[in-house]
């Protein structure tokens, strides 16, 4: 269940991230999203990688 | 407003039809003119950069290959470790290193740059860029570029040695500004830096980051320090305010002062690769963007930045074919 907010770090349902949701558009999370832990990231000129410790990576490419 | 357009008709016989770059109080003067005289401005700056430079512009991909971790405190930057940034150390592989190669010459790009957060380059970076750069020559169709801070001359040979074509090192800010920015290192450890590059026979690529809170004297100084060192490419950056850097709660800059920037910087350097860098997405938009490659703008980065995303590179595309600019070809220096 996702409970972070992949930008500030915050519980989600810790007021709004409309702010938050919006700078996603133009980087990737930071924070885990289920434990908010910080993440190892990688961005490469067309997808980026998001390591976080306990739960395990995510790639998202931005652009094919 | 006839002072306004005295100033106009002077760049453009100076400028323009000489070839004579503006100096620092015309750059003044252009950076404090009106909003109304802007999109003449933003003309003046199109035909001289179509003069002196010609139609066809530079497309470049750039990726990390060392993310955070840095010991500079460069006000602006995520990958300071002297912030609370949620930048994290992150190294690329070799093998990735060449993927994001080939990422960015199937967008189209003839130059792929790589950067490093470091202040200057190690023997272990050295020889990972040794090993990814001879990787990136035989597999990509592509140039190469490097930003690994400041040199030591041995390191410029290496360099060259590798077949690296262009060097970045950017000035930043203007010289009477940089200590509010940097306190890590000097403004003139730069510049020497930069100097070396120069005289290597590297192309020299060196830029800076404008809407840092300078005033706009120190914005035109800026111009004519850029202009004073002749680099191959000034890439401009707009501050991306990020989380965590001193620089994190200071104001997008205005975007008619951007696009005035822009329109100035290419008066300044009318001869220069004049490259829309990191913050444009934010601080101009689609509309800005446009303006900007028709107000002296004559490269872009495509794809992602270092640690920020960016426009999906088929919109760039796009918008260079609609605005019939030609992408310039593989080693052909513009």
């Amino acid at each position: 269940m996702t409970s972070y907010c992949g930008h500030c770090g915050e519980p989600l349902d810790a007021g709004s991230h409309e702010v938050c949701v919006r700078k996603l558009e133009l980087e990737p999370p930071r924070f885990c999203a289920d434990c908010r832990r910080r993440m190892v990231v990688q961005v490469t000129p067309a997808s980026w990688t998001a390591r976080c410790s306990e739960h395990g990576e995510i790639t998202k490419p931005t652009w094919s | 407003m006839s002072v306004q357009s005295d100033l106009l008709t002077a760049a453009r016989e100076q400028v323009l039809e000489k070839g004579i770059a503006l100096d620092e109080s015309q750059i003044l003067a252009v950076l404090t003119s009106s909003d109304e005289l802007l999109p003449e401005l933003l003309a003046l700056a199109h035909d001289v950069r179509m003069k002196w430079c010609g139609p066809e512009v530079e497309v470049e991909g750039i990726v990390s290959l060392k993310t955070g971790g840095c010991p500079e405190d460069c006000h602006f930057c995520s990958q300071s470790g002297q912030f609370t940034s949620p930048v994290r150390s992150v190294w690329l592989n070799v093998p990735e290193l060449v993927k994001a190669a080939e990422q960015t010459a199937a967008a189209g790009a003839s130059e792929f740059c790589i950067v490093a957060a470091v202040r200057g380059p190690d023997e272990r970076l050295m020889s990972q860029m040794r090993e990814g750069v001879k990787a990136i020559k035989e597999a990509v169709d592509i140039e190469v570029a490097a930003s690994l801070g400041m040199l030591s001359q041995d390191q410029v040979d290496d360099l060259v040695d590798m077949g690296v074509h262009r060097y970045n090192h950017n000035l930043e800010a203007a010289r009477s500004y940089f200590p509010q920015v940097v306190t890590t290192h000097t403004w003139e450890e730069r510049w020497d830096t930069c100097e070396m590059v120069r005289a290597s026979g590297m192309e020299l690529c060196c830029g800076c980051l404008v809407g840092m809170g300078e005033t706009v004297e120190q914005r035109a100084e800026l111009a004519a320090q850029l202009a004073a060192l002749e680099p191959h490419e000034v890439p401009l950056n707009f501050l991306n305010p990020r989380p965590g850097t001193p620089f994190g709660d200071l104001p997008l800059m205005d975007s008619k002062d951007a696009l005035r920037t822009i329109a100035a910087f290419r008066l300044a350097l009318p001869r220069t690769i004049l490259r829309y860098a990191g913050g444009r997405e934010l601080t101009l938009g689609d509309l800005g963007t446009r303006d900007g490659l028709l107000g002296g703008i004559n490269a872009v980065i495509v794809g992602n930045y270092l640690t920020t995303l960016g426009r999906d590179p088929k919109e760039d595309l796009a918008l260079l074919d609609d605005l019939k600019m030609p992408i310039k070809a593989l080693s052909k220096s513009l």
